[in-house]
């Protein structure tokens, strides 16, 4: 059992649940969207500036958590490398009729190839399934933290959350 | 003797900071620092820092150190390099600051002198603990970080702190493997986000649980760690050998404080702030008159607070230098004041903005 962040490192299905930056199950159906899985109150704002569309809100004090508007945000991914937690991602559930994009921070040498098949992990660190990089992306903005993007089989969009570190 | 305004010793985040606002009040100001290079603890962290923006939060430690020297050398500021400062001694002329540089003892006078020494890694004894291969985290960053050196390839992490986490996650980043965090207490001690990385790189996170021992010939080559209760005795039966070459210490820093013992400050003893620190008022002047403290030496804490105190200290030395007249020093401090108290709250931050609220209590003389 998961007792929670506080105790294991990993946000429980509960405050995940209840966590403002997690955007609704109806939002995850129509289209890209950021997953804020950032759950503990620390002095940090960096996401709500990050953000071209004003999505994000942290507010006064400092300490608030995160919110996300799930209408105002359009998926474009730019939070995600602006994160000094690494605790945002992107998902587009429907990214086929079977498969969805999960795209997560990934600050190890080497990057992963686009095309190649990976092994994805969970919050955990423990292998879910196999997938495909589908993007690769380094620039200036990001500061050295690469974003990846890998096309997982549906059911495993809200697990996947990153990829083995070679 | 030369004779200046201020000095200030310590060229990290609270000391340059401190430095800058001197300079921009056109005060004449003296930075020293022990090392060849100024930056203190920022120029070995390279991950992107917490904070506000104004606190240049999403910018990674070095790139912060980076813009504050260049901030500092464009203020007109003096900066002496590799120049450990020995000796502190109030002077009815002025506070006499002695120092090596190149093996030669110089020393200088000046009215005022911030102290900004940061702190240092605590570190903990347990059978084996002097084998090599066991190091403080800090100095295990500044391996891989500043010298590029990996001082191992299988990591046991000890204590959960954001030190802990941070240095976890880079010594995987460099190529080492940490096969495990253990923490002595039931919960993990820094944030959840930090301990979220290494989770996800698979490092499990083993909390009431403490290292036993260090096993190995001439250096580590197994840790036993083992379970423990509430009030950390090792429950019997749950020992378990881990095969590993590095084992790293985070657990905790304290303030480096001996130049502030040594001109003769008064103390108080404060856990949650790294142990004995001087006291000190809203200017945050310790108890003698004329220097002032910021940063880890005042209690351990932040980057971001280390900046904030040193800039606090900063305009209080430019307004006691007559620099600013009060209708210009207190707004400015003020806004200061407010940032700090904005960092201090959560359930992080709360209990360090009580605990600075009993470190002032203590120089108004109520303890
Ligand atoms: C692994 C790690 C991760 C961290 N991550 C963050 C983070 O994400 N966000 C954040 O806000 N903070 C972070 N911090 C904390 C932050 O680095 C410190 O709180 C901050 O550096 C303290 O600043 P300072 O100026 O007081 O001391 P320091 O940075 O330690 O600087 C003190 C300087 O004084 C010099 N000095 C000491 N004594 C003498 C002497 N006698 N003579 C001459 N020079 C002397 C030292 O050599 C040093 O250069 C982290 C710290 C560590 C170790
Ligand atoms: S994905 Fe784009 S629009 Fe959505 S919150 Fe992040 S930056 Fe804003
Ligand atoms: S930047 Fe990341 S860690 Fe900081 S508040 Fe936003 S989501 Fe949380």
């Amino acid at each position: 059992m998961n007792e929670g962040v506080k105790y294991t490192g990993i946000p429980s299905a509960e405050e995940l649940k209840t966590c403002p930056g997690v955007v609704s199950v109806s939002r995850l159906e129509k289209g890209p969207v950021a997953v804020i899985e950032c759950v503990q109150q620390i002095p940090c704002n960096p996401c709500e500036k990050a953000c071209p569309f004003g999505a994000i809100t942290v507010g006064q004090p400092i300490t608030s958590l995160p919110v996300i508007n799930e209408e105002k945000c359009t998926g474009c991914g730019l939070c995600i490398a602006c994160c000094p937690g690494l605790a945002i991602f992107r998902v587009h559930k429907n990214y086929t009729e079977t498969t969805s994009l999960v795209d997560f921070p990934f600050e190890y040498y080497p990057s992963p190839q686009e095309g190649s098949v990976v092994d994805c992990v969970g919050r955990d660190g423990q292998f879910i399934t196999k997938g495909k990089v589908n993007k690769v992306k380094k620039n200036k903005q990001s500061d050295g933290t690469t974003v990846v993007s890998v096309e997982v089989p549906k059911k495993y969009c809200m697990e996947v959350r990153s990829i083995y570190r070679k | 003797m030369r004779k200046v305004q201020s000095l200030v010793i310590g060229a990290g985040p609270a000391g340059l900071a401190a430095t800058i606002e001197i300079a921009k009040g056109g005060g004449e100001v003296v930075l020293i620092d022990e090392n060849a290079k100024p930056g203190g603890q920022l120029f070995k962290q390279i991950h992107k820092f917490f904070g506000s923006k104004e606190h240049r939060a999403g910018i990674r430690g070095y790139d912060i150190g980076t813009q504050l020297l260049a901030e500092t050398t464009s203020s007109g500021a003096e900066v002496l390099l590799d120049s450990p400062v020995y000796g502190v001694y109030p002077h009815n002329e002025g506070i006499m600051v002695s120092y090596l540089h190149r093996e030669q003892e110089k020393a200088l006078l000046a009215e005022k002198v911030i102290l900004a020494s940061g702190g240092m890694e605590n570190t903990l004894s347990f059978p084996g603990s002097t084998l090599p291969g066991i190091m403080g985290a800090g100095c295990a960053q500044t391996m891989i970080n500043v010298n590029r050196v990996l001082p191992g390839k299988k990591v046991i992490m000890v204590g959960s702190g954001n030190v802990g986490l941070i240095v976890s996650y880079q010594l995987m980043q460099a190529g080492a493997d940490v096969l495990a965090l253990i923490e002595g207490a039931p919960s993990i001690g820094g944030y959840g986000v930090h301990a979220g990385k290494i989770r996800r790189a698979g490092t499990p996170i083993k909390v009431s649980h403490t290292i036993k021992r260090a096993l190995g010939e001439n250096q580590v080559e197994a840790v036993e760690i083992v379970q423990v209760d509430d009030k950390f005795r090792p429950l019997a039966g749950t020992e378990e050998i881990i095969a590993a070459d590095t084992v790293c210490i985070a657990v905790g820093l304290s303030p480096l404080t001996e130049l502030a013992w040594l001109c003769g400050c008064e103390f108080t003893y404060i856990p949650l702030l790294g142990g004995h620190v001087p006291i000190h008022n809203e200017n945050m002047e310790t108890s003698v008159p004329g220097i002032y403290v910021a940063g880890d030496i005042a209690g351990v804490e932040e980057a971001s607070t280390a900046m904030e105190e040193g800039r606090l200290a900063g305009i209080a030395v430019a307004q006691a230098l007559g620099l600013y007249p009060p209708e210009e020093a207190v707004p400015l401090k003020e806004e200061v004041w407010n940032r700090l108290n904005t960092l201090r709250t959560g359930p992080f931050g709360q209990k360090r903005f009580d605990a600075k609220v009993e470190l002032l209590q203590a120089a108004k003389g109520g303890n």
